[in-house]
């Protein structure tokens, strides 16, 4: 059995209100329906209904996990999880399976490069994006007992860095780099592609380049204290995402330094577009996302920048 | 608890309607859709359901859901009448201080779960009646839809999850009142042969007067059938009922009337002299 797997059925035999719903998704729960009886239900392919099923439960007093592609659940229930999720606050976990490149061959109608924003944008709906099975295993408890509705990014690939055990929404981890002093680059990211950001790292740090690499964890609650101090000690903060540029990660920095009157050097790297479907290696390399990209992408900004403040200067 | 007779019904619909009657003016509300199922919920309420005032919060009490949500007249006439909310608070109708506004929200007591965007609460009652059979109680879930809301394909998608799961305490109710907004239903998406639709689905289908008191608690007081299937009842009803003006018209779901129009359909509705309308009317397809 699948860590999580095994902490979903930990956590519905250890509390009777846990439930696990699936829109006849089951690759990461083949044994839940021999192992959690009633207490699993597969509605068939109706993502609708299952949101509508989970908050008929949680009003009643249930924690509801569902489950489906996180394309459709994002998109196909979004009414459904804006008006019966959202609304009245209900305690309903959405599991979104393949997000982001995740979803490598499968092409643009099951690429969820938009779920982030979309599941931000919707008041009390909160979202965690852990980086691999490991981050996934560290906050999954506390996400489904924090009764609050969170969609979640669901991975299960395996770590590429020693996590903090430490979870709380709303706090990123530091996971490459200094925590305090100057940096020369800061590369805030979060789930898949924190694998690349820690490549890129160590590319530009054997370039003796100062690098910071952040997990972002959670992208709402969002850790802006984090954010705030990136902006006063990195030259350069980088936002790393799969996602569409429009509300996603790089969104939330702008809004977040718009607030509070900072005007930093920011290099966003995400999609303006749905990417070139094949296999995970290759569309890593072909959108230029795989830590050697993006330790070309960072050395070329930092140049550019370089450039410019030399032109400022000169214009003094 | 009280309990009424089915003789005392009609008076109290006739309340209902009036309190319908009273919230269309000044911004107005949903008057013909108010209209038709009125006698349904009045019968729902103080015959059928296992709740009242005293056991709004009760674990085993019955839940209605409203799902075509615009109804909220029909169904707040029916909450002052039966004590769960003063009379008195009906004049906060659409007033930025309280919450009745046009569609029905938990803030107010008796209402289980909010509604507005069509075709949500077949889902969410499923749940809700999925819950009560894990719990071993014998609650029945009631949901009150609209014949036009049938259009949303996620009353067909929770119709065949139901069925898959066996949920026999779970009672839809249709109001077949045969318009859609300012459309008649069989003009835009017929939806006949209807009992036939929803017996291929696997559904127990039982249709009923929806103005026929006698008739309701025929066909009520055999509900649920529990023999593994969900139960719809397709209950006839006439858009606009009791107030011949506005019987029927399409251009007469959502009215602003003047009060004077009002005290005149008020009239009308107790069986005196017919009102004469000159407020504006929905412009019809």
């Amino acid at each position: 059995m699948i860590p999580y797997e095994s902490i979903l059925l930990e956590c519905v035999r250890t509390d009777q209100r846990v439930m696990v719903l699936t829109a006849e998704n089951r690759g990461h729960m083949r044994n839940a329906p021999a192992l959690m009886g009633d207490r699993f239900i597969d509605v068939g392919i109706a993502e609708q209904t299952m949101i509508g099923v989970a908050a008929g439960l949680a009003t009643r007093g249930r924690i509801v996990v569902t489950h489906a592609l996180a394309s459709f659940i994002t998109l196909r229930a979004f009414e459904f999880i804006r008006d019966d999720v959202g609304i009245p606050a209900l305690p309903v976990i959405m599991v979104g399976m393949v997000p982001g490149v995740l979803s490598d061959a499968n092409g643009p109608t099951h690429q969820a490069i938009d779920d982030v924003g979309l599941m931000r944008g919707i008041p009390n709906i909160n979202v965690f994006c852990p980086a691999d099975e490991e981050d996934l295993k560290i906050g999954l408890r506390d996400i489904i007992f924090s009764g609050k509705p969170y969609y979640i990014r669901y991975t299960n690939a395996p770590a590429s860095v020693d996590h903090s055990k430490v979870f709380a929404p709303g706090v990123a981890e530091v996971v490459v780099g200094p925590t305090i002093g100057r940096r020369d680059v800061t590369i805030l990211t979060y789930g898949t592609l924190l694998r690349q950001a820690v490549l890129a790292a160590s590319k530009l740090t054997a370039q003796g380049i100062v690098v910071q690499v952040i997990n972002m964890r959670t992208l709402k609650p969002i850790d802006e204290q984090r954010i705030l101090e990136v902006s006063f000690n990195s030259d350069l903060v980088v936002t790393l995402e799969d996602h569409l540029l429009t509300g996603g990660l790089y969104s939330i920095v702008s809004e977040i330094l718009i607030r509070n009157r900072r005007s930093v050097d920011v290099l966003p790297i995400g999609f303006d577009t749905w990417f070139r479907p094949a296999l995970l290696p290759e569309v890593l390399d072909h959108e230029r996302l795989s830590g050697d990209h993006v330790a070309r992408r960072i050395v070329e900004q930092l140049q550019r920048n370089d450039e410019r403040r030399s032109m400022e200067i000169s214009y003094v | 608890m009280i309990e009424y007779h089915l003789s005392e019904l009609p008076a109290f619909a006739l309340r209902v309607r009036e309190h319908i009657l009273r919230m269309s003016t000044n911004g107005g509300c949903f008057t013909g859709a108010s209209l038709s199922c009125t006698d349904l919920l009045v019968y729902l309420y103080t015959t059928y359901l296992r709740i009242s005032a005293d056991t709004l919060d009760a674990p085993d009490r019955d839940v209605l859901l409203l799902s075509k949500g615009h109804d909220l007249p029909a169904l707040y006439g029916v909450f002052a009448e039966l004590g769960f909310i003063p009379r008195e608070r009906l004049k906060n109708h659409l007033r930025v201080h309280d919450d009745l506004y046009w569609h029905p929200n938990r803030n107010i007591p008796g209402v289980e779960f909010h509604s507005g965007s069509l075709g949500h609460l077949l889902s969410v009652g499923l749940g809700m009646a999925v819950d009560i059979r894990m719990c071993g109680l014998e609650s029945r879930v009631v949901v009150v839809l609209g014949d036009g809301e049938l259009n949303e394909g996620s009353i067909w998608e929770t119709c065949l999850t139901a069925q898959a799961l066996r949920v026999d305490n779970l009672i839809a109710v249709i109001d077949r009142n045969l318009f859609q907004a300012n459309v008649r239903t069989e003009e835009l998406i017929p939806l006949e042969p209807l009992t036939t639709k929803f017996e291929a689905f696997g559904w127990n289908v039982e249709t009923v007067n929806g103005h026929d008191f006698g008739d309701l608690h025929s066909v009520f007081r055999e509900l649920p059938v529990r023999n593994g299937a969900p139960t719809v009842v397709i209950a006839d009803t006439q858009r606009g009922r009791g107030v011949p003006s506005i019987v029927e018209r399409a251009d007469r779901w959502f009215c602003n009337f003047t009060h004077e129009e009002v005290g005149a359909l008020i009239e009308e509705l107790h069986g005196n002299t017919q009102a004469t309308l000159t407020s504006e009317t929905l412009v019809v397809r």
